[in-house]
């Protein structure tokens, strides 16, 4: 076992993980914080994407340790001073979810997207969203949701 | 993924210090490939070596003559540098294309040459733009680097350090990215330059090649109607539930003719 000492969504956290401990089941399974999915486990459905220094990845392809002193935001730190994110709002007000797995994901991979391209096209963000996948295949409006949530960032 | 003994050395002598002490010692670079080569038990090391504080490993800088990218630059870097974008666009392109952004953020140069997965892009940029692989003890010509699948010129413990690519007149990578997984089924670079023509196919076989050929008729023009006349043989290119080789042959033509026209 080896300590780390991380910051999670703004707090300082210590915790003690194998060396084969992944990223996502740290932040799972030790800190419960389980808005974070583990969808395919093989690093190609996105829906356990956090940010990890500022920038997205896939958190199931990741060791904790590799994490170790780096500034970590989840789905659940998305905002820290309660409510909603604007890009979770356009997500609910447009109906960019159906069975919401995939959701978590395809929300911290949209606020990423958008902080680098804040105001893209359709095209655009299909190919931003290039590494995550809705088994309810629901891209129609997963893309409605983060042109919305786009303009709602930038206002 | 069975346990192991993971470090995380803060410079390059460390690095192989720890490779050497350790039993059965692997190198973790971004982890995009070793991770989930790790978790099907394909590797069992005793050791994981992580690159990821070594300082001297990281970075790029251009020269009049050289883009030097450190092994340890991830994909999201090259695709992003300015001045990458401004010398060897190709490049930059090629980089912005691997895999998604998820990925591309971890992934790192050094670790997808010395994987040298036979479907993995960067082989062809290696390759194709005649570039020089440094290492801890030594300098690997590019055309010497790989030298079967998932096989490389490296010596046990051998740690890439950077890679040199020339900048060339002229460069265009176009690739047929398999739909689900963004691997290339094929992948071609093209480069004009001072060491002459060159035409480095990735996806199609054990690993990457160059088309002599198709390179000697660039020579004469440099034009996507040089390639009318070459026929690709299906000889030895992978068949795979994806494609079959024969069909692998016919992309190499039509990559190499596409990449022929984004520089033209």
């Amino acid at each position: 076992m080896a300590r780390i000492s991380l910051r999670v969504n703004g707090k300082p956290v210590l915790g003690e993980v194998e060396g084969r401990t992944l990223l996502v089941q740290f932040l799972r399974e030790t800190l419960r914080l389980t808005g974070t999915h583990v969808g395919c486990d093989t690093s190609q459905c996105g829906a356990c994407v956090v940010h990890v220094r500022g920038v997205p990845v896939k958190s199931c392809t990741m060791l904790a340790l590799q994490a170790d002193g780096a500034e970590v935001t989840t789905i659940e730190g998305l905002t820290q001073e309660g409510g909603l994110h604007p890009m979770q709002e356009a997500f609910r007000d447009n109906h960019g979810l159906q069975c919401g797995f995939c959701t978590p994901g395809m929300i911290m991979a949209s606020v990423a997207f958008i902080r680098k391209n804040p105001d893209p096209s359709e095209t655009e963000v299909q190919s931003g969203l290039e590494g995550n996948l809705c088994r309810c295949t629901g891209y129609r409006n997963i893309v409605i949701s983060v042109i919305a949530g786009a303009k709602a960032m930038r206002a | 993924m069975h346990d192991f003994n993971y470090h995380r050395p803060g410079g390059l002598f460390s690095a192989l210090e720890a490779f050497t002490r350790a039993e059965d010692a692997q190198y973790l670079a971004g982890g995009q490939t070793t991770i989930p080569v790790l978790k099907l038990r394909l590797a069992m090391p005793t050791d994981l070596i992580d690159l990821a504080g070594i300082e001297e490993l990281q970075g790029i800088s251009v020269s009049e003559t050289t883009v030097t990218v450190g092994a340890m630059t991830t994909h999201a870097e090259v695709a992003s540098s300015a001045s990458i974008r401004d010398a060897i666009p190709a490049l930059a392109e090629m980089a912005g294309g691997i895999g998604d952004p998820h990925v591309r953020n971890l992934g790192t140069l050094g670790g997808s040459i010395a994987n040298n997965d036979p479907a993995a892009d960067y082989p062809a940029a290696v390759v194709g733009l005649s570039a020089t692989v440094h290492t801890d003890r030594r300098q690997i010509p590019g055309d010497d680097f790989f030298t079967a699948i998932f096989e490389t010129a490296l010596e046990e413990g051998e740690l890439i350090t950077r890679v040199d690519f020339p900048i060339p007149e002229a460069a265009a990578y176009s690739k047929f990215k398999n739909p689900a997984s963004r691997f290339a089924l094929v992948g071609v670079m093209i480069s004009r330059g001072s060491k002459g023509v060159r035409v480095a196919v990735t996806g199609a076989g054990p690993c990457v090649f160059r088309m002599p050929g198709m390179e000697e008729a660039l020579c004469e023009g440099f034009t996507p109607g040089a390639l009318r006349r070459i026929s690709v043989p299906a000889d030895d290119l992978n068949t795979d539930i994806h494609a079959s080789a024969e069909y692998r042959a016919h992309l190499i033509g039509v990559m190499a003719r596409r990449a022929l026209e984004r520089i033209a």
